[in-house]
């Protein structure tokens, strides 16, 4: 701190204070809303103080049929499907892109700026405006209802592989010459040298598409008609328009709950590579 | 570009290369082009017969009152939503980068929203909104106003804005504080030194330093609200009541997949497409290097 003003110390912390209470509102009344019976979340007013419903509401949640009258998968499988297909993203879009910036960064091959602009297209072009003709796709091939036809398409994309390339060009020349000198080939270097040098880039990464991939909610929907292969996230939508009928409010909200809590927590914990990954890529 | 080492040519890096180059071709490439020749196409409800008709599909977008509101709504859903959520974490992170104690908690209590999908922050609004049972229609009763967003255009429109900017904030403040702690102490202290106080050391020295930050924010906030926000819009309005929250992206899907007008919707996405590239030259040009997801 520059100076010392007490005055203005304490307009930072109201200011901060007020900021987190405003942010964290919604979700007050989210888990409020979770820890209530279906009678009293009918009745206007709303509460504001948590009830003793919690546990009850997660277990018919979790375990239960869901909303009375609407015909949807338990939770627990949707929290399943979630993290699956989150896994998948993740996984998948590190190793395929680790393995093409590292063909881009460390060969000198026959088409390779062409395979470059090709992966770089993709950057502009997001699921959202080619919904349909992927989706076309996706069918032609049979995935509709799976988990490859959740997760495959949303692997192909090329901000990963951008990113290994940044980290790649940062590590010396001298490191592959004496790997080389060494009797080193391609793939022991990028195993032996090339990941563990990555390790928090993967690891921040890994963080940023998990959560890319657990709060997708267009392409979901679109590729599942089965109601076993829901993801969670997808699933509040059909829940909310079941509430114009007969508002359960509080199995909506501890499901909404549900849903959020594992991102929330992913970002939490590994809050500083997420910190690293989001802002510190561009080296 | 290249390493000045590298391995000698083999068959290696094409095997390297080819998982992405691979479901790139089927799931971006293809797609793509097939969005470009279907917005070239009219086909009949039934799908009975197509005909190529060259720019036909993008001279009636163009000339479409529907679409052009639509165009116009989705400008103004996207530079208020980028504007809310870039000024409240304008504000957060210029508070936030005072602090020397406690800063890891009040960043670690702010940045949990990115977490957050567009569509359960979508739900969680508009619970709070419910006319019937939400706390907000409650209180809005007492100041007179009442509150109806399935009712009221402008009020729906509001509700799917905050919901968006809500959600978007915690972004925007991680990189404002990146941004302002990147500047050297030295000249913040050069000029409490001259007597600058902080809130003129906010307005003449950080926030121009900050500017490039503010510039590519503002890139990253307009692509937000075009695509992202889809998830809220859907769950929360439908891009009622009437049009009155139908943004682009939620024209195409609904035009594609509700309305069944494959060539109209492609040729929607084609501008999309085109919006997009823009959007991304302009961030590459300005601000060089930053990669964002």
């Amino acid at each position: 701190m520059v100076e010392n003003r007490p005055l203005v110390t304490f307009l930072t912390h109201l200011v901060l204070v007020l900021g987190v209470l405003a942010i964290a509102l919604p979700v007050w009344i989210t888990f409020v809303a979770s820890t209530h019976d279906q009678l009293r979340m009918n009745q206007a007013p709303l509460p504001l103080w948590p009830g003793n419903y919690f546990l009850e509401n997660m277990k018919q949640t979790l375990f239960g049929s869901g909303l009375s009258g609407t015909e949807t998968a338990p939770v627990w499988l949707m929290l399943l499907n979630s993290l699956a297909m989150a896994l998948m993203i993740s996984t998948g879009k590190i190793a395929i892109s680790l393995l093409s910036a590292f063909a881009i960064v460390y060969f000198k091959f026959p088409f390779r700026m062409g395979f470059f602009w090709m992966i770089f297209i993709t950057l502009m072009l997001p699921v959202e405006v080619r919904i349909l003709p992927t989706f076309e796709v996706v069918a032609n091939l049979g995935l509709l209802n799976s988990y490859w036809g959740l997760s495959i398409p949303l692997i192909a994309s090329a901000t990963a592989t951008f990113m290994f390339r940044q980290v790649f060009l940062t590590v010396p020349d001298e490191l592959l010459e004496s790997a080389r000198i060494d009797g080193a080939g391609p793939l022991r270097f990028f195993f032996d040298i090339l990941l563990p040098l990555s390790r928090t880039n993967i690891a921040a990464l890994f963080v940023i598409l998990f959560i890319f991939g657990w709060n997708q909610y267009l392409w979901p929907l679109l590729i599942t008609t089965d109601t076993s292969m829901t993801t969670i996230v997808m699933s509040i939508k059909q829940m909310l328009e079941a509430a114009e009928q007969s508002p359960q409010w509080n199995i909506i909200m501890t499901t909404a709950l549900l849903a959020m809590i594992p991102p929330v927590f992913v970002v939490i914990a590994m809050q500083k590579l997420f910190v690293q990954g989001l802002t510190e890529t561009d080296k | 570009m290249l390493k000045r080492v590298h391995f000698p040519t083999s068959a290696l890096p094409y095997l390297l290369v080819a998982p992405q180059i691979l479901i790139t071709l089927v799931f971006f490439i293809w797609p793509a082009s097939q969005a470009m020749y279907q917005s070239f196409l009219i086909e009949d409800a039934f799908g009975l017969g197509t005909e190529f008709v060259w720019f036909e599909n993008f001279e009636i977008l163009w000339s479409d009152s529907h679409y052009l509101a639509s165009f116009q709504r989705t400008a103004v859903f996207s530079l208020l939503v980028a504007g809310l959520s870039m000024g409240v974490a304008l504000l957060l992170a210029g508070f936030a980068q005072r602090v020397v104690r406690g800063a890891m908690f009040y960043r670690t209590l702010l940045i949990w929203p990115y977490a957050v999908a567009p569509v359960l922050a979508g739900a969680l609004w508009v619970f709070m909104f419910n006319p019937t049972l939400g706390i907000f229609p409650y209180f809005l009763e007492f100041a007179g106003i009442t509150w109806n967003h399935y009712l009221n255009g402008t009020q729906a429109m509001a509700l799917v804005i905050l919901a968006a900017a809500w959600k978007q904030v915690a972004y925007n403040f991680l990189f404002y504080l990146a941004a302002m702690q990147s500047i050297p102490n030295s000249v913040i202290e050069a000029a409490a030194i001259d007597g600058a106080g902080p809130a003129r050391r906010f307005w003449t020295i950080i926030f121009p330093l900050i500017s490039p930050t503010t510039f590519f924010l503002l890139v990253i906030n307009m692509v937000y609200a075009f695509f992202e926000t889809f998830g809220i819009i859907h769950a929360v309005t439908q891009g009622g009541p009437g049009t009155s929250t139908t943004i682009l992206v939620y024209k195409v899907f609904n035009d594609g997949f509700v309305g069944l007008d494959l060539g109209g919707s492609a040729a929607q996405s084609v501008v999309l497409m085109v919006l997009v590239i823009a959007m991304t030259v302009v961030q590459f040009r300005f601000v060089e290097r930053k990669v964002a997801y």
